[in-house]
């Protein structure tokens, strides 16, 4: 456990949040793991206990999930569902730890998703199959980043909420997508409003031995470089300063204006190339009105894990089983899927009241950078009931 | 019939967007009511749906249009109870909250009707519209604005009468305190906390009644999801009206209209996409937005749990 001493500011940016009242490495690991864990398992029991009141066994239910979800070859669907679900999450990570509520991810996702699909059928014919990848790739990202264009120069200039703005383009962006699907991409050999199907051998190639798209690969390398640029550059260190203050972020020279735009368009980009994962991994073509809103569901795991790139992966590969199994598992007990919906709401909400305990306990960290808590503080407010001693205390740098 | 002047057409694009924009009023006065007590609640949305669905079962099983609004108003209630103790008593974070209570009464919602009614979604009747006397009779215009249900007329009362609540009652001076300098309201020895419970059960209630008129009047059957995205729509209203409820009923009639300009066009005979139409308001939010909403006032102390004594 290393303590870094001096630069009060270059510390404090490092951990945003430490609260630990346990002593050492193996107390705030427990921590850690109380916080993050306690919450999806309240979330888990609450809704067995709805599952009993709508006349379901939820043993059988949550076992019904794991069979569908992880068992036997099972855990490959999981596999492939994991990869936008993480590429969300890490583009959501990238601007959360700016202080920016980029909350447009579903029409990042969804019109990204559509002009992918619209392009891919002719580019994978015409160019070598690598390279249709990259650009694609390359295509889906910069749409992404696209989208966040107008939030994020409002933001920038005009300090306009972006929770409303990426919101509003968000619809936008999921009705352009239909168009899009309906008129020029529409496939017209056939009478639904769906794009062109890829042909299976020119999907992304499977991880061999497996049949998990390498889109896989792509997100968890993704998350290692996201989380490696958080870290240890210089980029890193200037986001966390502005989720930290932006006030003193433009004290101490960085370009809040750049910066703003550049994580909005880094947060973008990263949704954008979810959407070609999943489309050139699993789906193959889109179909009009279809809307997976995997963004809504990622947003409890990207605060659990304290907005950290790596530890959120096992927090991904948990939903990305709880989706796969309890799709199946909700229609074999013939309940709608969104009860998946209620689970994900239960484990916000369970997160929060945990938060709110273990701010009393100080127990381990909090999920919300110093910023995102500082605005929800009465102005000024920087010494709160926990006690100051805990505040002075020198933060310590986790790798 | 291809001219969209024609009588029938605006009619019927006045009626409609009266009828689509009474759920936005609604919603968004709650929601400045809760804005000015420094709350922001995004979970406008779900209460919204949440509202519409026991608003709806209230009025199928009880056979009736009021008992039903009551339920809708109940149910945005029950719905905002959750955001009153974990964000005004506890302090926690109101926007993962409000993420949280959207999500929760889409999800809630669609298990509920499809427990209840399967895959199946019944109809209710017509409900009985109240005709303002000689008013009613006017052509064009007539029909949209005095031939309405008698809540439409309750809630630009409503939207009134808030105005005078904010601008000339101490409730709403305290109201206003509460999100401008919540310490102050303190000092002066009033509960911050009670304050903005007040202004957040209230904001349920509207937003529960809103979601309600759209089950109930707007659509007559309740469908997962039917909100798509209102509430979110009457969260900018509020801000691009300030605050200010005669702005917020308005912009609330306006974006009525660009929601029930579909349906017009098609009595016009217009073929367009409704893709691009179900886009517009949204589209409009954004040039609003960036036209006028840049310097848009917010309460200072909007989202921001007040801790006494805390500096």
């Amino acid at each position: 456990m290393s303590t870094v001493p001096g630069n009060e500011l270059l510390t404090e940016v490092e951990v945003p949040n430490r609260a630990g009242a346990r002593s050492g490495a193996v107390g705030k690991a427990i921590d850690t793991v109380i916080r993050s864990l306690v919450p999806v398992l309240l979330a888990l029991v609450a809704g067995g206990v709805l599952l009993l009141i709508l006349g379901h066994n939820p043993f059988a239910f949550y076992s019904s999930v794991w069979e569908h979800g992880a068992q036997n070859k099972a855990w490959q669907e999981s596999a492939k569902r994991m990869a936008p679900l993480l590429l969300i999450a890490v583009g959501l990570i990238v601007a959360f730890r700016a202080n920016i509520w980029n909350l447009g991810y579903n029409g990042q996702f969804l019109l990204s998703a559509a002009i992918i699909s619209g392009l891919a059928p002719s580019l994978v014919n015409d160019l070598p199959l690598g390279l249709a990848f990259l650009i694609l790739f390359l295509v889906a990202g910069a749409v992404g980043a696209i989208w966040t264009i107008v939030p994020a120069l409002l933001k920038a200039f005009y300090e306009t909420n972006e929770i409303i703005t990426t919101l509003m383009m968000s619809f936008i962006g999921v009705g352009l997508a239909q168009i899009l699907i309906k008129g020029p991409f529409q496939d017209p050999s056939v009478n639904i409003a769906q794009t062109k199907v890829l042909e299976l051998d020119k999907m992304l190639p499977h991880i061999p031995g497996t049949k998990v798209h390498v889109g896989v690969l792509v997100a968890l390398a993704a998350a290692v470089v996201v989380y490696l640029a958080i870290s240890r550059t210089s980029f890193g260190l200037k986001i966390d300063v502005l989720g930290a203050n932006p006030r003193a972020a433009r004290h101490v020279g960085i370009g809040v204006k750049q910066l703003i735009i550049t994580s909005f368009f880094i947060s973008g980009a990263l949704i954008g190339a979810a959407a070609a994962a999943d489309i050139l991994g699993v789906w193959g073509y889109i179909r009009a009105n279809w809307n997976p809103a995997y963004g809504d569901t990622v947003i409890p795991f990207v605060f659990l894990a304290r907005l950290n790139p790596l530890v959120v992966i096992p927090f991904i590969a948990f939903f990305a089983v709880l989706s796969t199994g309890g799709t199946l598992a909700t229609q074999e007990v013939g309940l709608p899927t969104d009860f998946l919906l209620v689970l994900v709401a239960l484990i916000l909400l369970f997160m929060t009241v945990i938060e709110f305990l273990g701010r009393r306990r100080s127990l381990g960290q909090s999920y919300l950078t110093t910023g995102l808590k500082d605005a929800l503080r009465p102005p000024g407010s920087k010494k709160k009931a926990p006690p100051t001693e805990v505040e002075e205390k020198p933060r310590e740098v986790v790798r | 019939m291809t001219n969209l002047f024609h009588q029938d057409v605006l009619t019927a694009l006045i009626s409609g967007g009266v009828i689509a924009g009474i759920p936005l009023l609604l919603a968004a006065c709650g929601e400045s009511i809760s804005e000015r007590s420094g709350v922001l609640n995004l979970g406008l949305e779900g209460m919204m749906i949440i509202g519409a669905y026991t608003g709806f079962v209230a009025a199928y099983y009880l056979h009736s249009t009021w008992l039903g609004f009551l339920g809708g108003a109940g149910g945005g209630v029950l719905a905002c109870t959750v955001m009153i103790v974990l964000c005004v008593w506890l302090g926690l974070d109101q926007i993962v909250v409000g993420i949280a209570i959207t999500l929760a009464g889409e999800g809630i919602t669609s298990v509920l009707q499809g427990a209840q009614f399967g895959t199946t979604y019944p109809r209710l009747g017509a409900t009985p519209t109240t005709s303002i006397p000689l008013l009613h009779k006017i052509p064009v215009i007539g029909p949209g604005l005095f031939e309405q249900n008698l809540l439409v007329y309750l809630g630009i009362i409503f939207a009134v009468f808030l105005t005078w609540f904010f601008r000339s009652t101490s409730v709403g001076l305290n109201l206003r305190a509460a999100g401008e300098k919540p310490e102050a309201l303190d000092a002066a020895g009033v509960s911050v906390a009670a304050t903005r419970s007040w202004a957040v059960l209230s904001t349920g209630a509207l937003a529960g009644l809103g979601g309600g008129f759209l089950a109930i009047v707007g659509a007559g059957v309740f469908t997962p999801f039917m909100t798509q995205g209102q509430g979110y729509m009457a969260i900018v209203i509020c801000m691009l009206g300030r605050g200010k409820p005669i702005w917020v009923a308005l912009a609330s009639l306006l974006f009525g209209i660009s929601l029930s300009i579909t349906t017009a066009l098609q009595l016009a005979g217009i073929e367009i996409s409704t893709d691009l139409i179900n886009m517009l308001p949204f589209i409009a939010v954004m040039v609003a937005l960036v036209l006028f909403g840049r310097r848009s006032y917010l309460p200072p102390a909007l989202a921001l749990p007040y801790i006494r004594g805390a500096r």
